[in-house]
């Protein structure tokens, strides 16, 4: 790679370094192994930049991000791949919820992370990308690489699920 | 139109993400449907509370400055240029034409330019390890299990230190070939990270080892009781450091032999 390329890189990928961090903070649930596999994901992106054809660059970059995440999942923790969005199987107890002393803005932001950690892996990088990153469905069903009907259908059985393990009603008061 | 086909263009009505004929078709039908319209409702309370409780996360300044110090690490001299290409062929190739062969490992160590080719061979190597089915031709933990397996197929017997009570356990070992000879790849982890171990005979016990980091990897290479050793890992150059000392010292103290 010559300087001018790799400062063109530097340039339009750079900028979307938390996207692609804050994708892999979700999908890995831990922040030593997204830094690590944010770094592979830059430098395989830095490798097939000749691949980059124009275009938008997170979609881009959040595809190699993805791709390293799964890569990453499949060789360290084998167990999490969960293929079916089972609700008996993934539905976790929701906690008994006072109005008055917990529906606190700090409790809404615990039991959030926690339900959206709790969403299985397919289910949950769509949320993200959606409502936390404001990717389109067209963007979406590039990066993940599924049909923008199939992006549809799960970020809806995916805010049913939420809705379901989080007492809504209740925090909007605050 | 009834509500369970509806149920997914709810959620892309509230997105705006439906063509006009369907906006038309769920807004007919949520005039009619009280349980649709207060799905939708929850439904649209559900995003204001993801939307605005959970906001991109910030890059650590550590991952930042890693990045960027391998997007400038890619950046080669325009002259030897050489293209990533992790294939042994093409390392072997890119190695015939550039070094024109017949240089001795041993002799060179101290050489930059041999040591960085060098270096970019045991990072794809590591590499190469990492991405495909092959990172162990003999897995075991057990040192006394994976020592005997190298027997016959080099031309020298690896030392295979145990180093897991120190954190490093031994994940196995294969064959690999670096610098133009067959060398053992020795597997060990530290928490996730994998290191390969490379040794071979040869190079200059007193020198002091090297630290090489480049895209990302750090290598630490020295020679220690007649043995070259290569340790390669993306992880941090600190314990990476701890680990080729604990190498060293194996080999100094315990010289190759069966």
């Amino acid at each position: 790679m010559d300087a001018a390329t790799a400062a063109r890189f530097e340039k339009t990928a750079l900028p979307h370094l938390d996207a692609a961090y804050t994708l892999a903070r979700h999908l890995l649930r831990n922040e030593h192994d997204a830094e690590d596999v944010v770094q592979d994901a830059f430098l395989r992106a830095i490798r097939h930049f000749d691949g980059y054809r124009g275009g938008d660059m997170r979609a881009w970059l959040l595809t190699i991000v993805r791709h390293t995440c799964y890569s990453w999942l499949r060789r360290h923790r084998p167990e999490s791949q969960a293929t079916e969005f089972d609700d008996e199987v993934h539905d976790i107890p929701t906690a008994a919820t006072d109005p008055e002393s917990e529906m606190l803005r700090g409790a809404l932001r615990d039991a959030l992370d926690q339900a959206i950690a709790n969403l299985p892996l397919e289910f949950r990088e769509i949320v993200i990308l959606r409502d936390v990153q404001g990717l389109s469905y067209a963007e979406i069903a590039e990066v993940a690489g599924i049909p923008v009907g199939t992006v549809m259908s799960r970020l809806s059985r995916a805010r049913q699920r939420l809705q379901r393990v989080l007492p809504i009603e209740d925090y909007r008061r605050n | 139109m009834s509500c369970e086909p509806l149920s997914d263009k709810l959620t892309g009505y509230l997105d705006g993400e439906l063509d006009p004929r369907s906006i038309g078709e769920v807004e007919a039908h949520l005039r009619q449907c009280v349980p649709c319209a207060t799905r939708l409702e929850r439904e649209r309370r559900l995003r204001l509370a993801v939307q605005s409780q959970l906001k991109p996360m910030e890059a650590p300044d550590q991952l930042r400055k890693s990045v960027r110090a391998a997007i400038r690490a890619e950046v080669k001299p325009a002259p030897g240029r050489r293209v990533w290409i992790p294939t042994w062929a093409a390392t072997a190739a890119a190695l015939v034409l550039g070094l024109a062969g017949g240089w001795q490992l041993a002799t060179l160590r101290g050489s930059r330019s041999v040591g960085s080719e060098l270096a970019t061979e045991v990072i794809a190597g590591h590499v190469r390890s990492l991405q495909g089915q092959h990172l162990t031709d003999i897995g075991s933990s057990e040192h006394h299990t994976v020592k005997p397996w190298f027997a016959g197929k080099l031309d020298f017997s690896p030392p295979v230190p145990d180093f897991s009570t120190q954190g490093f356990p031994l994940t196995g070992g294969r064959l690999d070939y670096l610098g133009e000879r067959q060398v053992a790849a020795l597997v060990y982890r530290r928490r996730q990270h994998v290191i390969n171990l490379f040794v071979w005979p040869g190079g200059d016990s007193a020198a002091a080892p090297s630290t090489i980091s480049r895209r990302g990897y750090q290598i630490v290479h020295g020679a220690a009781g007649g043995m070259a050793y290569w340790a390669v890992s993306d992880l941090n150059a600190t314990e990476l450091a701890q680990f080729a000392q604990l190498t060293a010292a194996e080999l100094s103290g315990k010289p190759s032999g069966p």
